[in-house]
């Protein structure tokens, strides 16, 4: 489909594209303003004053921060590592078999991608406050790590269910008809092809749990905080240029992860071309 | 042909399934797809347990809190069910004013991302195959973007002697506020949410065949005329989900309020939060959030019903 056809003319056309271009403002600015206030010599997180790099090695310097970059580090791997295993085993369910229950999982899975943040937090912690007594468990790297796969597993499925459902599933039973075990299928056939899907999932559970803030405040324990909680303590007490510099490391690590999936969704859709030819 | 016997259950019944194709005895067919429901069952049941224990049952925790009561102490007491947090909403002045108030800019929020993101959107379906790609890649930028500091850009620009009000100031408007107000956690949530409303408005408009308004536009209809009866009726699916997307967050809005409004402008997120981290009503927090899944609920499934399908 081609879009040219409806080409908006004159005043309309130069009103939409300076409305895009606003838009666009919009967007960019503020990351912007954030990144060049970043480097300034003003304890005034919002006025410049010569360049520094003082803020940065503050940051460096900080053991709060580094122990709270470290343990997001750590949760944000052992998380993705899981709800990518669990949800793409759940993709493969839904998209290429019956099983009796399907239509439960299948909502069951779409609800916390849309359930509110706040009411999800809710949720796990009355949970873990019951469940850490029974069992034992001390709040924090575990509760926030079993909270993060909870919400990840629907995104990695979707993801990854959207890969399968473009994909022939012939190739896996031609490569049965050539004796392949379902396994050797499985291993050279289909997951190759879906491995896009697994990484762009991979990238969004990583992303989503370097994001979070409300859920991880809630099920963390005494003395227990990720990047994100810790930030975010920072700024309800009060801006600091510190905080400035944080950010922007933080702002540094989602833009290289929105890189990488962006040159994975590259490869998918290249992929996809050489598929249908 | 190869001897069927030779192979494993599992291998078995697929070279049967090959081997036979429509042939297949029933007794063949029901034992085969019998052992297909088993494999699905099997590989969906990690994910499924893991749901059933560290969501399903979270959610009822919710419930069974919500009729409980607060104990003297803080603690909650789990016996003697009854519906005071439900109560509560109905008779709590504050509880009133957050409500409509959440309700209100959250529909505010929700508006102006659409008479935003709807031209934008439109404008973007318009241009050639590369520059769609280009420019969606720079909407999806932001929506990568940690949450947090974008939210945090928005303090430091709007912050005294920040650069807004530097700028203002130089073009002799006078030192304005503008962090702690309602203002500030609308414009917190359009520039976090905006992201969501593009991307469906863009996926439904981008499907239109771009010749039913030059159609519309041949029989004399105006501009006006060809949005209001082709585009919009066509592109209303996308309208929905965005709606649906940037409303049910906003709704539940916690990071951008903290962050942005003030004291006297708690919404409802908040208000949660506050239940469980300093008045420790657990039994009132849990009702609040109750309500609060409820809407968004009922929002769901009233698209749903409505035959949308563009998440």
């Amino acid at each position: 489909m081609s879009g040219s056809v409806a080409e908006p003319k004159g005043a309309t056309k130069r009103t939409l594209q300076g409305l895009s271009g606003l838009v666009y403002f919009f967007f960019y600015a503020p990351i912007i303003l954030l990144v060049i206030f970043s480097f300034s010599d003003n304890r005034n997180v919002g006025v410049w004053g010569g360049f520094t790099l003082d803020w940065y090695r503050e940051f460096g310097e900080s053991s709060g921060t580094q122990d709270a970059l470290w343990n997001s580090v750590q949760i944000g791997l052992v998380s993705t590592a899981v709800s990518v295993v669990l949800g793409t085993l759940a993709a493969l369910a839904l998209e290429r078999f019956t099983f009796r229950g399907k239509q439960v999982f299948d909502a069951l899975l779409y609800l916390p991608i849309i359930i509110p943040d706040v009411t999800m937090a809710v949720m796990l912690l009355l949970f873990f406050a019951q469940i850490a007594e029974w069992f034992g468990i001390t709040k924090g790297f575990a509760t926030i790590t079993l909270s993060h796969i909870a919400f990840s597993i629907s995104f990695v499925s979707i993801v990854v269910r959207a890969r399968l459902a473009g994909m022939d599933d012939k190739l896996e039973e031609a490569a049965m008809d050539l004796y392949a075990t379902r396994w050797q299928a499985f291993r050279h056939v289909t997951l190759p092809l879906i491995m896009p899907g697994i990484l762009g999932g991979a990238l969004l559970a990583m992303t989503l749990s370097l994001d979070d803030v409300v859920i991880t405040q809630f099920v963390t324990g005494p003395g227990w905080n990720t990047l994100p909680v810790f930030v975010f303590g920072l700024i309800r007490r009060g801006v600091t240029p510190l905080i400035n510099a944080v950010s922007v490391v933080m702002l540094v690590a989602s833009m290289g992860l929105v890189a990488l999936s962006l040159i994975t969704d590259r490869a998918r859709s290249d992929d996809g071309a050489t598929n249908t030819t | 042909m190869e001897d069927p016997v030779d192979l494993g259950g599992v291998r078995l019944m697929t070279a049967v399934e090959h081997v036979v194709g429509e042939v297949a005895t029933p007794e063949f067919e029901h034992a085969n797809e019998q052992l297909k429901r088993r494999r699905g069952l099997l590989m969906a049941l990690p994910a499924y347990a893991y749901l059933i224990i560290f969501f399903a049952l979270p959610l009822v925790f919710v419930v069974v809190y919500s009729f409980a009561t607060r104990n003297r102490f803080g603690g909650t007491d789990l016996a003697g069910w009854n519906l005071d947090s439900y109560e509560r909403l109905f008779t709590d002045d504050l509880v009133g004013t957050i409500l409509a108030r959440s309700l209100w800019l959250a529909l505010l929020t929700t508006a102006i991302c659409l008479v935003i993101a709807y031209p934008f959107a439109y404008y973007m379906s318009t241009r050639s195959e590369s520059v769609r790609n280009l420019m969606l890649v720079f909407v999806m930028i932001p929506f990568w973007t940690n949450f947090l500091v974008r939210n945090y850009a928005w303090r430091v620009i709007l912050g005294t002697d920040g650069p807004l009000s530097q700028t203002t100031e130089f073009l002799g408007l006078g030192p304005q506020k503008y962090l702690f107000t309602s203002t500030a956690i609308v414009l917190g949530m359009v520039y976090g949410f905006l992201p969501f409303m593009v991307l469906p408005l863009y996926a439904a408009i981008e499907r239109i065949d771009h010749r039913l308004l030059e159609a519309a536009r041949d029989l004399y209809g105006t501009g006006l005329q060809s949005f209001r009866h082709v585009l919009l009726p066509l592109s209303m699916p996308g309208v929905i989900a965005g709606s649906i997307l940037v409303f049910v967050p906003s709704l539940g809005a916690y990071v951008t309020p903290e962050i942005l409004g003030g004291a006297k402008t708690k919404l409802l997120g908040s208000h949660i939060v506050t239940q469980f981290l300093e008045a420790r009503n657990w039994p009132f927090g849990a009702a609040l959030s109750f309500v609060l899944m409820a809407v968004m609920l009922a929002t769901t499934i009233i698209y749903f019903r409505k035959g949308g399908r563009t998440l």
